[in-house]
């Protein structure tokens, strides 16, 4: 119904040829939230502009031409083919405009480049298919990845309509925080493949290359919600790993740490307490959800051929060892887990494939068990 | 058109040979060009199935009918197969028809590498389309291939290489071809200076092919060895670099996208002074802009890279650099309009898919020259913005040149003129739904809407939907394409087209001077005059 | 006047050939050319993969150079690694040491390499490593931890306009890798 509904408002819009009225069809480059991204906006219409006009004019003698000098109207073709003033001229002319269009390009070329003088450093790490912020000087470090809700609606025959699912693809689990008026410095690398770190209203996106380190800048004038994408393709959840940047007046920023550190030590607790399996398995099937079933499919059947199959495979069945290997350490198209899932989301999620999806080995593992096999990251926060 | 030319061939010593074999021994250019012709067509619809898939999978928000892996693949082998498959092979069946006969030679030079290298294209093509069946699926990670995503692939890694390996040769074989019968094979009086600007822009075209493809062949051997032999040119773990791999394939892959577009000049010339009935004007600054553009494009192959983190200057440099092509390209579009200026033009299919070529491809130009702006292309880099600015070159440029030149030269290969009528509204059809397709996609880009992704949010559906419906109206009108030219070569109410074809067209090129349908041989003794249009 | 045309043509294609081939070995080429070139301009932001010779610089106290150490983990990586010293504040010419920790969380025996990479890239010339972790492969065996300087410089002529140099390490995992060479 509302297919057929969106579909004839095309028709509609299209034979009528008002679709440049409408809201809804946002036709030109934001002007975005910073100053940079302003000057982006600036030059781009410039630019714009000047093609226009350019075209304008080309286009202009073209028709003129195509409309007075046909056979059909009586013209005789006139048999000139060379005219050496007017080729010089019409390689000047263009010459000129692009030194126009140049200087400010430059200018902002430059400006883009300043990385100096910053106030904090915000680490962004790409994983396939999710994002790792790392806030360097205050220790705050997480993944953000997309929320569960467009998270469900993704999938081939989900049954759910995406206008329904607000910010449907982009919206994540974990915004990343910033406070306004503050110069801050992004470092980017990754941790698989190639990815590109792309907030429009920033005016800029930088590629994340692993075993690199690049960088680059920004300094948010306005409170607000700004929404972007991952650019570079990146295999097959590419188009699911959506960025969410929040930007806070410098007090709420500041609260926002708070909250953040206290939540480090609730977790470090959490994963130091005794979990039933129950409990495990319910908090497991969350995890899985968003971690697994894009592959092993909701129901753990695999996809023929490419993803194997979660029920009733012989590393799922057998010694529980080489299961939690496997999922921390990855094999082939499959991530390494190790360092995306917290010990209570890895222990939840293992024991859940191992008692649910249509299996039944009814053993467990403890979340302070997987911390202890854990690397990096939560010896890193202990560390801070 | 095998056909027509079999019954209508007056030579009585050797005629082409009977049934099937003809077309698998012949070392004729004329049945080369008509097999490479024919191949590029139906790798055209190949190709534009993928399209379509795609195009049904965004035409609204959420997955519909593929999982994401498979619309990677989709839009990986869209690429390779338009490109590798349909639109050079297209340029090469044009260059094997009409080069020899432009410069009044026999033959190609080497006929028998020339059957070599169309039947070593089939044979990487297939490679390629075997790669769909393998475990694991087709490639994904774009035609650019970049390492480490590419060396996820399944089985069907070592595949793709080859193929693009075979299809390399094949492209080297043919432009050595084409260097060898200019070079060696022109009448007397054809003296470079007074080629046909279709002969200009193939050599030109045929010496950056021998110049890339070796490059890229390098590179993904590269990627083979990295995959399967430990090597680590492009793996940081080895203290190899991923980067190196993206300079490697826009040093080939920049040249790349002029070879797809220099001989689309090239028709675009030939074209527009005949109906133009004048000559082309500024025949030699034509000749020199072909060539700068050719040059540039060995120098600013980083554009495609400004996000990798490269230094100030490097942006700096790319950024002039690119800018500057803009110069020889402006000059061309400056003379065609020059071209038709004071004409006596008429309007015939050929002309008005030149016409259309003119102007579009202007706006394709127009947003290259936003884009070659380093600053701004951070916000255009790998959007739409990008996708509707590489499809405003290829299809109502590159593609529209091709379906110019079957007008055009079709009446002459097969004795037939096409139906103009059906030609018009194959003209005004394919123009409209064009423009419906990807002109929207200029939005999408600008409003956010990353390229190679299969679902978006809900923002981008109605400029997606609307694209889409282009897409669907512009594959199924070139079906009408196919009914045309079945029609002319089988020659089902036709009229029978004169020697000349187009009103003095035999003052633009010595095609025109030969009898229509051309016999299976011209040109065994070289012409005495040559047409002098220019001079 | 036809073995002429054949001579001609053999000739061409001899010649073109050899440009095929020359391409070919150009692209190959490319590859150390590439890593000269990143060495002379700092593209990407590549460091000298041998250590330099320690030399005497006149220090210039008149400027503080911020120096930042990052640490990743590509994803096959099952390692903890973290510099013990997050941020120093250097003077151009004097030499300092900093302490890297790293640790196999495996029970058995791994290889990794860490991968330096500096941003701002240019800056990557004018930073001098004398003792890095990063020239070879480490070889750890199981659970163990080990602490690893990194003595470095940063050169007087480094331009005025980098305040900030950011030093990122990335530990791989190439215990798969190594075993079969």
């Amino acid at each position: 119904m509302r297919k057929t509904k969106q579909l004839l408002t095309v028709i509609g819009l299209m034979t009528i040829g008002i679709g440049v009225a409408q809201a809804d069809y946002t036709m030109n480059l934001m002007q975005g939230a910073t100053k940079l991204s302003h000057e982006v906006y600036e030059m781009h219409m410039i630019a714009l502009w000047i093609c226009v006009a350019v075209g304008v004019v080309v286009f202009g003698v073209m028709f003129y031409s195509i409309y007075y000098h046909r056979k059909s109207m009586g013209h005789k073709a006139e048999q000139f083919h060379e005219n050496t003033t007017i080729e010089i001229i019409w390689t000047i002319i263009p010459t000129i405009i692009l030194v126009i269009m140049a200087i400010p390009a430059t200018k902002a070329m430059i400006a883009i480049d300043d990385t100096s003088d910053t106030e904090m450093t915000i680490k962004v790490t790409g994983w396939q298919w999710k994002w790792e912020y790392e806030y360097l000087e205050e220790g705050i470090h997480f993944f953000s990845s997309l929320d569960e809700e467009s998270n469900k609606a993704r999938h081939v025959g989900s049954g759910i309509d995406p206008q329904s699912v607000p910010h449907y693809l982009l919206n994540v689990d974990n915004p990343v925080v910033i406070p306004i008026n503050t110069k801050i410095r992004f470092l980017f690398t990754a941790a698989d493949v190639i990815h590109s770190w792309w907030v429009p209203d920033l005016g800029w996106k930088k590629d994340t290359v692993p075993g690199f380190i690049n960088e680059n800048w920004t300094m948010v004038d306005e409170p607000g919600t700004y929404r972007g994408q991952c650019a570079e393709l990146c295999g097959q959840d590419h188009a699911f790993m959506p960025i969410v940047l929040i930007a806070m007046e410098k007090v709420d920023y500041a609260e926002w740490v708070k909250e953040q550190k206290a939540l480090v030590i609730a977790n470090a607790n959490a994963a130091n307490r005794e979990w039933s399996v129950d409990e495990l398995i319910t908090k497991g099937a969350g995890v899985y959800a968003n971690n697994c079933a894009s592959c092993h499919m909701g129901d753990g059947k695999g996809m023929q051929g490419v993803f194997p199959a979660l029920s009733g495979s012989p590393v799922v069945t057998g010694d529980i060892e080489t299961q939690i290997e496997l999922i921390m350490n990855g094999k082939g198209m499959m991530p390494a887990f190790a360092q995306m899932l917290s010990p209570v989301d890895f222990a939840s999620v293992v024991t859940f494939i191992r008692n649910d999806l249509s299996n039944t080995v009814g053993d467990s593992i403890q979340p302070s068990i997987i911390q202890e096999k854990q690397s990096a990251i939560t010896v890193d926060e202990d560390d801070v | 058109m095998s056909a027509v030319t079999v019954e209508n061939d007056d030579h009585h010593d050797h005629g082409p040979a009977k049934g099937f074999m003809r077309w698998i021994v012949t070392t004729n250019h004329k049945d080369i060009g008509t097999m490479y012709l024919v191949f590029a067509l139906a790798m055209f619809f190949v190709g534009g199935v993928m399209a379509l898939i795609i195009r049904s999978e965004l035409f609204e928000p959420g997955m519909q009918f593929v999982e994401p892996q498979f619309f990677n693949s989709m839009t990986t082998m869209h690429a390779l197969v338009m490109i590798f498959g349909a639109v050079m092979p297209a340029f090469v069946g044009f260059a094997n028809w009409q080069i020899p006969m432009m410069i009044g030679a026999p033959d190609m030079a080497l006929p028998r590498m020339n059957n070599m290298s169309f039947w070593m294209l089939v044979a990487g093509i297939l490679l390629l389309f075997s790669t769909l069946f393998v475990e694991g699926g087709a490639p994904a990670a774009g035609w650019t291939m970049y390492p480490p995503l590419v060396l996820q692939t399944g089985n069907a890694l070592p595949f793709a290489i080859f193929s693009i390996h075979l299809l390399g040769i094949s492209s080297i074989m043919g432009a050595i071809n084409i260097i060898a019968t200019i070079f060696n094979m022109r009448a007397p009086a054809m003296s470079l200076m007074k080629m046909p600007l279709f002969v200009w822009t193939w050599i030109i075209t045929a010496f950056l092919l021998i110049a890339i493809m070796p490059v890229f062949a390098g590179a993904v051997t590269m990627l083979l060895t990295d995959r399967f032999f430990d090597t680590s040119f492009f793996d940081a773990a080895g203290g190899g670099d991923p980067v190196l791999y993206q300079h490697l394939f826009w040093f080939f892959g920049h040249p790349e996208v002029y070879v797809l577009i220099l001989p689309t000049f090239g028709i675009a010339s030939t074209i527009i002074p005949v109906f133009a009935r004048k000559p082309l004007f500024g025949y030699a600054s034509m000749v020199y802009a072909t060539a700068a553009i050719a040059f540039l494009s060995f120098i600013v192959w980083a554009h495609h890279m400004f996000l990798v983190g490269m230094p100030l200057v490097g942006e700096l440099y790319f950024m002039y650099a690119t800018m500057i092509i803009a110069v020889p390209t402006a000059v061309k579009v400056f003379n065609w309009t020059a071209t038709m200026w004071k004409g006596a033009m008429t309007f015939e299919t050929p002309m008005l898919f030149s016409v259309a070529f003119v102007i579009l491809f202007t706006i394709g130009g127009f947003t290259g020259l936003m884009m070659s702006l380093a600053p701004v292309d951070f916000q255009y880099h790998d959007t739409y913005f990008i996708v509707a600015h590489f499809h405003y070159v290829l299809v109502p440029a590159s593609i529209f040149m091709i379906m110019a030149g079957c007008y055009f030269w079709l009446p002459k290969w097969t004795g037939n003129m096409y139906d103009e009528r059906l030609g018009k509204l194959h003209f005004w059809l394919s123009v409209i739904s064009v423009n419906i397709l990807f002109f929207p996609q200029h939005f999408l880009g600008l409003a956010g809407m990353p390229r190679r992704i299969p679902d978006y949010a809900v923002q981008f559906a109605d400029w997606n939907m609307i694209s889409s419906i282009g897409a669907f109206v512009y594959g199924f009108s070139q079906l009408l394409f196919v009914y045309i030219v079945y029609k002319t070569i089988r020659g089902i109410d036709c009229e029978k087209a004169t020697d000349e074809v187009w009103e003095g067209a035999s003052e633009h090129g010595l095609e025109w001077r030969l009898p229509s349908p051309v016999p299976y041989h011209t040109f065994e003794t070289p012409p005495d005059e040559i047409p002098t249009e220019h001079f | 006047m036809n073995n002429e045309l054949e001579r001609k043509h053999t000739k061409l294609v001899r010649k073109l050939f050899f440009v095929v081939i020359a391409m070919f070995g150009f692209g190959f080429a490319l590859v150390p050319i590439y890593d000269v070139f990143c060495d002379i301009t700092g593209l990407n932001g590549k460091t000298a993969q041998v250590a330099a010779v320690e030399t005497k610089y006149e220090i210039d106290t008149t400027r503080e150079i911020t120096v930042e150490f990052v640490t990743s983990l590509n994803e096959s990586a099952p390692m903890l690694f973290f510099a013990e010293t997050k941020k120093i504040k250097v003077h151009p010419g004097q030499y300092y040491t900093v302490n890297f920790y790293a640790e196999n969380k495996t029970n058995k025996p791994m290889i990794a390499r860490a991968i330096p990479s500096i941003t701002p890239g240019p800056a990557a010339n004018f930073f001098k490593k004398t003792e890095c972790f990063c020239f070879t492969e480490q070889r750890f065996e199981p659970n163990q931890g080990k602490t690893m300087p990194v003595r470095f410089v940063v050169d007087t002529d480094l331009p005025a306009k980098y305040k900030t140099i950011t030093l990122a390490y990335t530990f791989f995992d190439n215990s798969t890798i190594s075993v079969k060479q």
